[in-house]
């Protein structure tokens, strides 16, 4: 069984070829590396599965079954939740709202439906405990430092149960000791049998948490291999072009 | 240990409420109308007579009415020129069917049902055809002005048919010595005040407006609660009309004309941040009121009109100069 199925995704953006031909299959519980330089097609893929972008041709099937995203909210039900590179955050609300962003829970009082600030709060800052970050539900985030946005943007992910967790370069803006955290959280989540997708551009961070590893050269998948059949020297020749498949 | 530091952090919010309070705009906003209200009432006997406060909580109800729906689409990010000409638009297509005998009511509704139809009109150019709404709501400036006088053939019109009583109490009448048009901003400033905080419409108006992008990535209805925020701002705009067209008893295609900058100046300067992403309902009120104070003192003062907006400038002005102040201190 997979978790994740694409066959033959592509992207085009008018003229470009963003992505082309892509195929891919992830386990329950398996962490995928997804590697390339910048402009490769990564983010697009990313948001292909997340329901952003409808693929241009091409076939996406979760446990088995072919799935159409027509938005976002079609994806986070069938159990994807995503870490986009730019973090999608609103420094105008506080950290609990930008977690709950679009799925607000509510309680009734006097007969309507109002939202549960009380609930909000609770929960992110358990999920702000979990992932060890000194962030507090009720600060703006615009206030925030890098790694304090990145933890609102990786609690998000873990508000319901996902099946499959897609994280855009999570890494990217915070610390040594927060990428640690970061890393710890993936390898917790795949214990949960929870498939990860990590996209990344930090070669220790891959080959410490991956199972796999994906490598997209200009749209094209040019490799996808196991970790330890594979090494820092080779990956860094196919997203290069150096090597030319694997 | 964790709950611990919760309890300190909750605690000193606590402690600090005062200073929170001072540090909202429509604090400082509504101290300085309330300092203009009583110095007037001390150097003028003229200010604080019954007469005058009707006036006063009249006058500014309409521009607080309209200044609730502009600070809806401010805070999304958005900007809505065309109020002033759904006012007028509003008030011809009501008191034209009220002219043929139709009933205020019915007449109302079709009334407003035009104004949101401007406000439709708008949000969907903005919102589907992604064109900026400075533009597209100048346009429809233009084209709702026109069409209350091709409705009108640009004649006043005076009687309102069968409901004509009714049409001018409304507008112009008072229950409990207060006028109506004060009833209407408090139910609506309570309503949207409340929707702003405690629905998710409210907050998601704030996302729009904060970052419209990641509103989108997590799958908020954009682009439909966009329609809808420039509905509303048409819909307090249709009722501010049919408000003002019943006080004053007669309909004439000038009415509104250039509202929309008193409108806009009252929600700047209640707390509504042009960039998007702030914005109170209680602030366009008091915003609202800070302008009319300001244009009844002068009155009032004997000094010459064409000061007016003069201050008026000045306080939009001074109220976002203080907000980056204060910001500048927050944040150093
Ligand atoms: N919305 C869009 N419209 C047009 N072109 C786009 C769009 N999004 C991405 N592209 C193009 O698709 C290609 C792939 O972009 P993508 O963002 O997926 O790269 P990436 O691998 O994530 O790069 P990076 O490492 O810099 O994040 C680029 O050429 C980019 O310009
Ligand atoms: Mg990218």
């Amino acid at each position: 069984m997979s978790r994740l199925k694409l066959t033959g995704i592509a992207k085009e953006f008018g003229a470009i070829h963003a992505l082309d031909d892509v195929s891919l299959d992830i386990k329950p519980g398996e962490v995928l590396g997804l590697m390339g330089d910048n402009g490769a097609g990564k983010s697009t893929l990313v948001k292909i599965v997340a329901g952003n972008f409808a693929p241009t041709r091409g076939e996406i099937r979760i446990d088995d079954e072919p799935v159409h995203f027509h938005n976002p909210r079609d994806a986070q039900l069938a159990g994807i939740e995503v870490v986009y590179q730019d973090l999608a955050l609103c420094d105008n609300m506080t950290a609990a709202s930008n977690v709950y962003l679009g799925r607000e829970p509510r309680r009734r009082v006097l007969g309507v439906n109002v939202i549960d600030y009380a609930q909000m709060r609770a929960r992110s800052s358990e999920l702000f405990a979990q992932l060890k970050s000194e962030t507090r539900p009720r600060d703006l985030v615009r206030r925030m430092s890098g790694g304090q946005r990145q933890a609102v943007a990786i609690a998000r992910t873990l508000l319901s149960k996902p099946k499959i967790v897609l994280m855009d370069e999570p890494t990217a803006a915070i610390s040594v000791r927060q990428v640690a955290e970061v890393l710890d959280l993936i390898r917790r989540l795949r214990d949960q049998g929870i498939s990860v997708v990590l996209i990344s551009h930090r070669m220790p961070d891959v080959f410490s948490v991956c199972d796999r590893i994906a490598v997209l050269r200009r749209g094209t998948l040019v490799a996808s291999k196991n970790t330890h059949a594979s090494s820092p020297e080779e990956v860094t020749g196919l997203i290069t072009g150096a090597i030319e498949a694997a | 240990m964790s709950s611990s530091i919760e309890s300190i952090i909750d605690q000193s919010e606590h402690r600090n409420i005062l200073s929170r309070i001072m540090n909202v705009q429509i604090f400082w906003v509504f101290l300085a109308a309330v300092l203009a209200c009583v110095a007037l009432s001390l150097y003028t006997d003229t200010f604080a007579t019954d007469r005058n406060l009707f006036n006063v909580a009249r006058n500014f109800a309409f521009v607080g009415i309209m200044a609730i729906g502009m600070t809806a689409v401010i805070a999304s990010g958005g900007i809505d020129l065309s109020v002033g000409s759904i006012v007028v638009l509003t008030a011809v297509v009501v008191s034209t069917f009220m002219a043929d005998g139709y009933s205020f009511w019915l007449s109302a509704i079709i009334g407003l049902g035009a104004a949101m139809l401007v406000g439709a009109f708008n949000g969907i150019l903005i919102a589907y055809a992604g064109m900026p709404a400075f533009v597209v709501t100048l346009g429809s400036l233009s084209i709702a002005r026109s069409l209350a006088l091709v409705v009108s053939d640009n004649k006043m019109i005076w009687e309102f048919g069968p409901d004509n009583d009714l049409f001018l109490w409304i507008g112009g009448g008072s229950t409990f010595g207060l006028p109506h048009p004060l009833y209407a901003l408090t139910v609506i400033a309570i309503i949207a005040a409340l929707m702003s905080r405690w629905s998710r419409w409210g907050q998601y108006t704030f996302a729009i407006g904060g970052n419209e992008h990641a509103a989108v990535l997590t799958g908020i209805p954009v682009k439909r609660l966009k329609v809808g925020i420039y509905m509303f701002s048409a819909l307090t705009a249709g009722i501010a009309g049919i408000l003002m067209a019943g006080w004053l008893g007669s309909v004439t295609t000038n009415l509104g004309q250039s509202m929309e900058l008193t409108v806009i100046a009252a929600a700047v300067i209640g707390g509504a941040n042009l960039a998007g992403g702030e914005g109170n309902a209680l602030g366009a009120v008091v915003g609202a009121l800070l302008i009319e104070v300001i244009r009844n003192s002068l009155v009032l003062l004997h000094i010459d009109p064409f000061w007016q907006n003069t201050f008026v400038g000045s306080a939009i002005i001074i109220a976002v100069a203080f907000d980056r102040f204060r910001r500048m201190r927050t944040s150093s």
